[in-house]
């Protein structure tokens, strides 16, 4: 079905009852040329591209539990492209440009809000790690600004600008970078590659693969039954080692919990999304008036989806510092989700050393704001068995090589990053 | 999540750092590129029963191995780790 000002009041004037389902809750069958395994945002996001950009569309995407039910479900929302390594710079701005047709694309309303983001910084040493940061996205084209303390003010006259300790001088503001609604790019990618043709198929866990005689996979085992493919790609997030060790493959990848907070609804307040640069604390505040936000990731090993309270602590008291205030405001629901954590905290795109097998995993934090670029460049690398210019770093030897992405100059340990 | 030092007794985790996977053993100094990179890089990411290195650095300072579920927080063991802490524990 297509959405229009006419299909809305159609269905407004008729009591809201007559909508269409979005996306066909496909059965599976025998072979598809390309199997997605994972429903989240980028398995999504991959089978779309794969079905209007490279005319691949006889497509299935596997999900265990039911769309958006991972990460895709448990995340802060945020989009941005305010990345200054080689590699990243180009893709999140590739991603950024998608985010900001993505409605038209779908035809669906994702509430892509460009609202704003500016990461606050608190002395001389990270004002200057921020120029340069902001002076490496401009030269490749992408908006960034450098505000002084009195330009925060006038934006943000509610921070706690007399902290002795952790003192706000300014911030880096990227105007175009904001939030989008995160069910909503999952029902949107759903509604879109479904009129396509592409099968979503839901409840299909993957508990195996299917190899021919020289290795090469040749399709899954489900708990739906055996599926034929021409390629396997996977899109799994938290469970990629999971995933990866049933075609016998180890990863440079630990698995993490990050946790998110909502508040109760409160009148507006915050204008963007801001992030405290002396601790990890980001806010944004959603459409309904809930203060969205979180920080670190626990820091261990964890497939639990739930989290532990010294983080919890940790995050609030970054908001506290910031924002004294929000001490006032009651904590609604908090969650956690599993991420990839890889070894140098970028993602991983790429084919893997079994046949017919190709890998988007090690997202970290970041997996949002990427979900259109992962769709656009893993969809690429599908079809045309060569990465995308974009994502073309994103190598799954890159350890051995030496050719790591390690934005925040950490060094090798996932619960760094 | 709680963690029974052997040295403290039970403590909260903001008290203790985690140091990964406790199976991955440090290679010989001759050892080759590929052993190398597959103790520095690669990691089982176990969902189920792991052993782990924690660090008491909110209170004994001791290197621990704990044992514990990924999948559920449970812990069913720590102990101290080799080193001369440990020994010290088992006397």
């Amino acid at each position: 079905m297509k959405y229009s000002i006419f299909s809305l009041a159609r269905a407004a004037l008729s009591g809201h009852k007559n909508w269409q389902r979005t996306w066909r809750d496909a059965t599976p069958k025998d072979r598809y040329d390309v199997v997605i395994i994972g429903g989240g945002g980028h398995g999504l996001a991959t089978a779309w591209f794969l079905a209007s950009e490279y005319g691949i569309r006889n497509v299935a995407v596997l999900e265990k539990g039911w769309i958006g039910s991972g990460n895709a479900g448990r995340n802060t929302t945020i989009i941005r492209s305010n990345y200054g390594l080689p590699g990243n710079t180009g893709f999140y701005e590739l991603s950024m440009k998608l985010w900001e047709r993505m409605e038209q694309d779908l035809n669906y309303n994702a509430m892509v809000s460009q609202r704003g983001v500016i990461n606050l910084y608190h002395s001389d040493a990270q004002r200057d790690a921020y120029a340069r940061r902001g002076n490496t996205m401009r030269i490749n084209g992408i908006d960034a600004e450098l505000l002084d303390l009195a330009a925060v003010k006038k934006m943000m006259p509610f921070l706690n600008f007399d902290n002795a300790r952790f003192p706000v001088q300014g911030g880096l503001l990227q105007r175009r970078g904001g939030t989008a609604r995160h069910d909503a790019v999952v029902w949107g990618y759903a509604h879109a590659a479904s009129g396509l043709g592409v099968d979503i198929i839901q409840n299909c866990e993957v508990t195996g693969f299917v190899r021919d005689t020289n290795g090469k996979v040749t399709g899954v085992e489900t708990s739906r039954g055996r599926i034929g493919a021409g390629k396997v790609g996977m899109a799994v997030a938290g469970s990629s080692s999971r995933v990866a060790d049933m075609a016998g493959l180890r990863l440079p990848i630990e698995s993490h919990v990050l946790q998110a907070f909502v508040s109760e609804a409160i009148k507006p307040l915050i204008p963007g999304v801001m992030t405290f640069g002396a601790g990890h604390f980001y806010v944004s505040q959603s459409d309904k008036g809930g203060l969205v936000f979180g920080g670190d990731i626990d820091g261990y090993n964890s497939y639990a989806q739930r989290g532990n309270m010294p983080v919890m602590e940790d995050v609030c008291e970054g908001g506290m510092a910031l924002m004294p205030m929000i001490g006032r405001v009651r904590l609604l629901r908090q969650w956690g989700g599993i991420m990839d954590m890889s070894m140098d905290g970028s993602p991983i795109i790429d084919k893997t050393p079994v046949d017919g097998l190709y890998l988007n995993a090690g997202w970290c934090y970041g997996g949002f704001k990427a979900t259109p670029g992962s769709g656009f460049v893993f969809a690429h690398l599908l079809a045309r068995d060569t990465p995308h210019e974009e994502a073309a770093r994103f190598r799954l030897d890159r350890f051995r090589t030496g050719a790591m992405i390690d934005e925040k100059g950490q060094g090798a340990q996932p619960n760094l990053h | 999540m709680r963690i029974t030092c052997p040295f403290c007794g039970e403590r909260e985790l903001g008290e203790f750092t985690y140091l990964g996977d406790a199976k991955p053993v440090r290679p010989a100094a001759d050892a080759g590129e590929d052993v190398v990179y597959d103790y520095v890089y690669l990691r089982d990411n176990i969902a189920g029963v792991m052993s782990e290195n924690w660090y008491h650095g909110g209170g004994c300072r001791a290197w621990l191995k704990v044992t514990r579920n990924t999948l559920t927080h449970e812990i069913s063991a720590v102990e101290a780790a080799a080193g001369a802490g440990a020994r010290q524990a088992s006397k």
